[in-house]
């Protein structure tokens, strides 16, 4: 059934995907690869251990979509700290897990969308207008990973914050300029929607 | 489910590191995980996530999913701050919004 996740025999999911859906989903997965940026060893000294004690940054991202992806893992998001000392421990504390967390975390996102990407050029090699994706269980985790991502990015960029935005979507007129990137959100929630499926006993 | 006898000896096996000795004295209270609320993410996906990464089961993790869902926050896991980070750093790497404070209520 087209754009829906089902699970194979033995363990994995199978999805048939044609040629546009496959170039949407692999132009998707490129440009969160571009946003979350090159791995360490693409920009550090050639040492290995140096790499392995590579800190993050401490200040959060400042791009939205990055911002959903790495929060800050301290700090209320809904209460205002007690006083300035309790805000400027907060800060302090989000900055170090920050340093200590957030290549590991751009890293096992990229490794998501790499395998996206690797699944779907296998896929187009083999393929003439379209094609059956089958996922081993390790694959579709990945997959899960990196449709979450991206459906966070999308949701981030249309400014999807409450619930009513998420409703509103379903109802944009066709010229609404958001209405493309709309399509792909409600495509890949749905794909993700019957992916998790497949891997719930 | 009678057996109220059999309990490990969970508390004879606790060793002082020596991380612990130095670590920065703090009021005895555990930390808390808490998820928020996210309109993106699905209601499936959360719950998956709860049962794969904490090994809740079905009831637990949906019930959770809910909580966050309709409260805005639920307190996933909790324990020492050290856990916690870990906890939270694995519901970052699946997408979903947490952060950790001491429980102080």
């Amino acid at each position: 059934m087209p754009g829906h996740f089902e699970p194979l025999p033995g363990g994995g999911a199978a999805v048939a995907l044609d040629d546009v859906e496959i170039s949407i989903i692999r132009s998707l997965a490129v440009q969160l690869l571009e946003l979350i940026g090159p791995g360490p060893a693409e920009d550090a000294p050639a040492d290995p251990l140096a790499e392995l004690f590579a800190e993050g940054p401490s200040e959060p991202p400042t791009d939205p979509v990055l911002k959903r992806l790495f929060p800050d893992a301290y700090g209320d998001p809904e209460g205002a700290p007690a006083d300035a000392q309790e805000a400027a421990e907060e800060r302090a504390h989000a900055a170090e897990f920050r340093r200590y967390t957030e290549n590991d975390l751009r890293a096992g996102k990229r490794e998501n969308a790499l395998a996206v990407i690797h699944s779907l050029n296998e896929l187009s090699q083999a393929g003439e207008g379209g094609a059956v994706l089958k996922l081993s269980p390790q694959e579709s985790r990945r997959w899960l990973g990196a449709l979450n991502d991206l459906r966070l990015a999308i949701g981030s960029r249309l400014d999807i914050t409450g619930e009513d935005d998420a409703d509103d979507l379903y109802t944009l007129p066709d010229e609404d300029p958001r209405k493309p990137m709309v399509m792909a959100y409600l495509w890949l929630g749905g794909l993700q929607e019957t992916l998790v499926s497949t891997l719930l006993p | 489910m009678g057996h109220v006898t059999a309990a490990a000896p969970i508390e004879i096996e606790k060793t002082e590191s020596a991380e612990e000795v130095f670590a920065v004295p703090e009021p005895d209270v555990p930390w808390v995980t808490i998820v928020h609320n996210d309109p993106v993410n699905l209601m499936s996906y959360v719950t998956y996530v709860f049962q794969t990464y904490f090994g809740y089961s079905k009831d637990k993790a949906t019930k959770l999913m809910l909580d966050v869902h309709h409260k805005g926050r639920a307190v996933v896991s909790s324990g020492t701050r050290e856990e916690m980070e870990r906890d939270v750093q694995a519901m970052h790497g699946y997408g979903l919004w947490a952060t950790l404070q001491q429980d102080r209520k």
